[in-house]
């Protein structure tokens, strides 16, 4: 049954992208690890960090993807996700850092100390176990979605109503984590890592296998999704896109997919957050700001919604646009940005790979189709 | 033993001020005072003692200067001289006669004091008080009794309280009086129950302590009325907080419905997510920044006028802008909601981008008019004209936009445009222009507003963020297509977002705003006065 | 209580208003097992609003509605409606305009609707014989593989009619089929009508076209203004001089 599931997704697109992220992710750590800094071919560690960071950017493109581009659901909301996951990570790493905080104290990470904080608080305190911290790295992001989503989508909150309770949401954590009693950091967030799982997460190798590692739930990730869009379930799911109410007078329960799909996507986006705070050594309450969540919408408009592989392809090349800009000219970056933001839905409503693949088919298969505007059923 | 001291004092002081208080009620001409002098010349307590009575009861028009330096520690006087001084500080001047001393006697040293001698200086000081010239200063005497309590008082309020013509110096005194009264062991138990009535006209956190701080072994009769005047006083003092945070719920739901009633109309009457709602109100606010730096440099005198100015032209700028963008861009994006709020965020971050570039990322210094600075008092309630104004004009904003929906034949096509929009073309109405304009007039409205919250918040390039999701809760919370909802929405978001604050913090509250928004969303996906019909289901 | 009980849709005295205009008011009317109705009445008549309340897109401001004689369906949503065996076919053909034609036949099928056994599920023998049989039975065996935005309004109206097959529900509800037809069409759908309700299905069709209706030849309700107005066969409802002049008196 699993296997069954597991084979449907590897569609052409998606086995060629997944031997694409295989080959880079093979590629760019051998490159780091054996060639010479002369070499031409050589990786240096920071573009390695910079593209483990893309990389969870992408994952997070494909969650949002998952419930944007096949359920219509657009979530301005899914960097509190990644922003969950992140947290959660940080937190271990927090607890990694031992004695060796300013302030040496063995169990209280230094801005508990700071604060006069005499106890862990309950909120830490299995963080030192890595098993814990992974497990919370999906729960913790999952729940939330489960329970945000099961309310908003049982009282059939859709459409902008929706996108703008989801942007609410990421504003109401942001002003939560700031705060310094809800302990976490407040407005510095969690930060001065040392080790992950025992090794120096400064180390070269160490930061090798986080990319490793980061571009493998890359892949994993969008075989998953490219899984469940392909199955039945898939199917209802694009269904309810185009036509929601039409699909519950077939019998589905809209509501309970809606939340299965959000539930596992948030899943994804706390996983992606997780492999991004090891490589950035960093996080704060400023990543549940909503302009970060529209941002990563724009990253998978650009690439093509409904196409996963878009999602990838667009979140890379916004990112590596931004990165280009605010090197060279800083002041314009937001103009560029604004100007796809308004660009893409004009120009290109189907993204760089719905476009590319309605001009050569590439490997694209009926079903993924831009969504139309949804029209209720009379 | 100092207790009985402490009683002789008390007769004493007693004494005085009723004989102060007799003098004032008939005044007595007393020219001579030359015999008080020579008892402070003595060094001794009971002379002193003995001359503030006849200081007292002189009349003397000096007597309160005396009394005061004795009370600020700056009488002196000479036993050679046989005379009495005041260091002023900048050298000696004769107590008797105010006239400066240009070479004092060598034996010149303080009079002393020791605490018989303060308590009577300060009662002395009180009584004499309560009879200032000054209105205020009489009320301040009386405050001051009714925080001592000081029995010795009461001769001296009573016959101040019968010429007083001042309501408020009277109120102050009948509040001291009783408060006087009240605490008076050996006053008839009937009076200290009118007493304890009295004080709650005082109406203040005092008076409730000290109604309170009633010693156990009073009469019952007369602990239970001050327990009943004290709970008056705090139903009393809770109203009136109660209506201080109303108002700045409603200081505050103005500020709300301002930023959001432009949006009511844009997204709440089209359907039109404009994401750059924030910016129009930004752009609004710049354009208030020009007027007054305009004014500044070229027409100081106008600088009250800079408001008024500013309205029209940031109608006139936001709602061009506004127009530019639904003709450019919001036009291809009817019909997909979604890609609209994608598009228009966009915009908001060029035009971020835009101001910061042209004026800088820092504040913007603009100022306020005359007219909206300042404070008035409505009974416990302290006012500030700036906020004032801006509820007035957040009112009258509203009131101009429902009469532009109900009045005018603009509203009527627009309100033919956004219920049916085939049949309204199919009728002659320019559809097109009528969506440019109807998106024009909520963007212009924005202008506005930004011009109001110039007076209260930063003007940076970031104003305009500070109030998107605010404006987007408020109309949803309201009920899309609803103006009245949205006015409802916005001052029940105000005020309740007020009365959390006290209770759980300013960020607390905000955050616990959001998400019972985010819950009754779900409850009422159509929020408060949604319409209902085939229509809004599309 | 009887009527109830043997019937397979009781309605009584149903009434909704939307912001104070009464759509129904008072509606009765009994449906047998295995039955086939047709409902007609002007525009506006409330024929699409019935078929709202019935399917749980409604809900009604007083009345009840029992399917089999004792289930409540003003307390059941769309889902658990459809799933208790009552299909309906809109009045504006409403198919998965990005599906293929296949897809939508076989997201209609009837099978285990929880996420779950829908994201492990995989197509059976029978289920792709099942979806053949329904393919050749609204004759698009041809357009299989084509998305459902590219068929014709016709075609649309049948895949619709062949959705409403492949749920295998025991009461059909099917809104003005034959508009936007042409006359062959309509002849083939009233057919292929017939033939479902010969299959022992109940069957209850709105439709304006009185060829169509007389093409069925079954008993007729008509309703005016959120009521029935008259019952009977269609010679019967034709004749009564309430109907004639609702219709032709206006
Ligand atoms: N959801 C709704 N909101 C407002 N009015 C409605 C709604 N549903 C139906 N109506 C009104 O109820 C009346 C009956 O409509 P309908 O049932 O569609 O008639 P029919 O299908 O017989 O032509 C019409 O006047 C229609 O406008
Ligand atoms: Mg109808």
């Amino acid at each position: 049954m699993i296997t069954s599931f597991l084979l449907g997704g590897l569609d052409r697109k998606t086995g060629i992208a997944i031997l694409v992220l295989a080959l880079i992710g093979i590629g760019v750590t051998y490159s780091n690890a054996f060639l010479a800094d002369a070499s031409p071919l050589h990786v240096s560690t920071g573009n390695m960090l910079l593209f483990g960071k893309y990389a969870a950017y992408a994952l997070l493109a494909v969650a949002l993807d998952l419930v944007w581009g096949y359920c219509g659901i657009l979530s301005l909301g899914h960097g509190a996700f990644f922003a969950l996951g992140g947290y959660a990570m940080g937190m271990y790493l927090m607890r990694q850092i031992g004695t060796r905080g300013v302030y040496a104290n063995p169990i209280l990470p230094d801005f508990m100390v700071f604060l006069n904080w005499k106890e862990l608080p309950f909120t830490w305190v299995f963080f030192d176990h890595f098993p814990y911290a992974m497990l919370m790295v999906l729960l913790i992001p999952g729940l939330l979605a489960f329970v945000f989503g099961w309310f908003a989508f049982r009282s059939r909150v859709t459409g902008v109503y929706l996108s703008i309770i989801t942007q609410a949401m990421t504003y109401a954590l942001l002003l939560a984590f700031f705060r310094n009693d809800m302990g976490f950091g407040g407005n510095n967030g969690l930060t001065d890592f040392k080790d992950v799982v025992g090794y120096n997460i400064q180390a070269d190798s160490t930061r090798r296998v986080l990319f490793a590692l980061t571009v493998g739930f890359l892949a994993v990730g969008l075989w998953l999704a490219s899984s469940i869009v392909n199955s039945k379930l898939g199917k209802v799911l694009i269904a309810i896109r185009d036509a929601e109410s039409r699909t519950r007078f077939i019998g589905y329960r809209v509501a309970e997919y809606k939340t299965v799909v959000f539930t596992v996507s948030a899943c994804m986006a706390g996983v992606a957050g997780a492999l991004y705070v090891p490589q950035v050594g960093i996080i704060n309450p400023s990543e549940f700001s909503p302009a970060n969540s529209i941002e990563a919408v724009i990253w998978v408009a650009v690439g093509g919604r409904g196409t996963l592989v878009g999602a990838i392809i667009g979140a890379v090349a916004v990112n590596w646009g931004k990165t280009w800009f605010t090197g060279v000219l800083p002041e314009f970056w937001l103009f560029a940005l604004g100007a796809l933001f308004v660009a893409g839905p004009l120009l290109l409503p189907k993204g760089i790979v719905g476009t590319l693949g309605g001009l050569f088919s590439f490997g694209n298969r009926p079903s993924r189709v831009v969504p139309t505007s949804p029209e209720p059923a009379e | 033993m100092l207790k009985s001291i402490a009683a002789a004092i008390r007769r004493l002081s007693l004494t005085i001020v009723a004989i102060v208080a007799v003098t004032i009620v008939q005044p007595v001409l007393a020219a001579d005072i030359d015999g008080t002098i020579q008892l402070l010349t003595t060094d001794g307590y009971s002379d002193t003692i003995e001359a503030i009575g006849q200081l007292s009861t002189s009349g003397h028009p000096r007597a309160l200067a005396i009394v005061q330096a004795l009370s600020d520690g700056k009488l002196q006087f000479s036993d050679s001289a046989k005379k009495v001084y005041i260091d002023t500080g900048a050298g000696l001047v004769d107590a008797a006669t105010g006239d400066a001393v240009a070479t004092p006697p060598a034996d010149v040293s303080d009079v002393r004091q020791n605490n018989r001698v303060r308590g009577v200086v300060q009662a002395a000081l009180g009584a004499l008080s309560l009879f200032n010239p000054d209105p205020q200063k009489r009320r301040e005497a009386a405050e001051a009794v009714f925080k001592s309590r000081d029995e010795n008082a009461l001769p001296a309020i009573d016959a101040s309280l019968a010429k007083e013509t001042v309501p408020e110096v009277a109120t102050a005194l009948k509040i001291a009086r009783a408060a006087i009264v009240l605490f008076k062991s050996d006053a008839a138990e009937a009076d200290r129950v009118v007493a304890a009535q009295a004080i709650q006209v005082a109406g203040t956190q005092d008076a409730v302590a000290l109604l309170r701080s009633l010693p156990a072994d009073a009469p019952k009769t007369v602990v239970n009325t001050a327990q009943a005047s004290a709970k008056t006083i705090e139903n009393n003092l809770a109203l009136w907080s109660t209506a201080q945070n109303a108002w700045y719920g409603l200081s505050l739901g103005s500020v709300l419905l301002l930023a959001a009633i432009g949006l009511a109309i844009t997204f709440g009457v089209m359907g039109i997510i404009n994401m750059a709602h924030g910016e129009m109100v930004m752009l609004g606010a710049y354009v208030t920044f020009m007027v007054q730096e305009v004014i500044r440099n070229h027409f100081p005198s106008l600088f009250d006028l800079s408001l008024p100015i500013a309205i029209p032209l940031a109608f006139i700028v936001s709602g061009l802008v506004g127009v530019a963008i639904e003709r450019t861009v919001i036009r291809w994006l009817y019909g997909r909601p979604l890609d609209t709020l994608l598009a228009t965020w966009g915009i908001s971050l060029a035009l971020q981008q835009l101001v910061r570039t042209t004026f800088g990322a820092n504040n913007r210094e603009v100022g306020s008019p005359s007219w909206m600075s300042g404070s008035f008092q409505l009974g416990q309630l302290s006012i500030t004209w700036g906020r004032m104004w801006i509820i007035v004009f957040a009112l009258v904003v509203f009131a101009g936009l429902i009469l532009i929906l109900k009045k005018t034949p603009l509203g009527l096509q627009m309100r033919a445009v956004t219920q049916n929009r085939s049949m309204a073309s199919a009728m002659g109405i320019p559809t097109p222009w009528i969506d440019a304009l109807t998106f024009g007039l909520g963007c212009g409205i924005a202008g506005i507003a930004g011009v109001a919250l110039s007076q209260i918040d930063n003007v940076s390039p970031n104003l305009g963020q500070g109030y998107i999701i605010d404006s987007f809760m408020v109309v949803v919370f309201g009920g899309v297509g609803n103006l009245w909802g949205t006015l409802v929405g916005a001052m029940t978001l105000g005020i309740v977002n007020k009365f959390l604050e006290p209770v759980a913090g300013a960020v607390l509250g905000k955050i616990l705003v959001l998400v019972a928004i985010i819950l009754f969303i779900q409850k009422r996906p159509r929020g408060l006065f949604a319409l209902k019909g085939r229509a809004v289901e599309a | 209580m009887d009527i109830a009980k043997n019937s397979i849709l009781y309605l009584d005295g149903v009434a909704v208003s939307f912001d104070g205009y009464k759509a129904l008011r008072g509606l009765s009317m009994v449906i047998g097992p295995g039955e086939m109705r047709a409902i007609i009445g002007p525009n506006g008549a409330g024929k699409t609003t019935m078929m709202d309340i019935i399917t749980g897109k409604t809900r009604p401001d007083e009345g009840e509605v029992l399917f089999e004689g004792s289930t409540d369906l003003t307390r059941l949503d769309e889902a658990e409606i459809a799933e208790l065996g009552i299909g309906r076919k809109f009045q504006k053909p409403t198919v998965f305009e990005s599906h293929t034609v296949r897809d939508n036949l076989l997201l209609a099928l009837k099978a285990d609707r929880t996420p779950f056994w829908t994201l492990f599920h995989r197509n059976t023998k029978d289920e792709d014989n099942r979806i053949d049989e329904l393919l050749s039975t609204i004759k698009l065996s041809h357009r299989a593989k084509d998305l459902a935005r590219n068929l014709s309004h016709g075609q649309k109206q049948w895949l619709e009619i062949g959705m409403l097959l492949a749920q295998e529900p025991k009461l059909l509800l099917v809104d003005e089929p034959v508009a936007g037809m042409t006359d062959a069409e309509t002849m083939e759908t009233a057919a292929l009508l017939r033939h479902i309700h010969k299959s022992g299905k109940s069957v209850v069709v709105v439709e304006h076209d009185m060829a169509f209706v007389r093409e069925l030849d079954v008993k007729v309700t008509v309703l005016h203004e959120g009521s029935v107005l008259s019952e009977g066969s269609i010679d019967h409802v034709a004749n009564d001089p309430k109907v004639i002049e609702v219709y032709l008196g206006r």
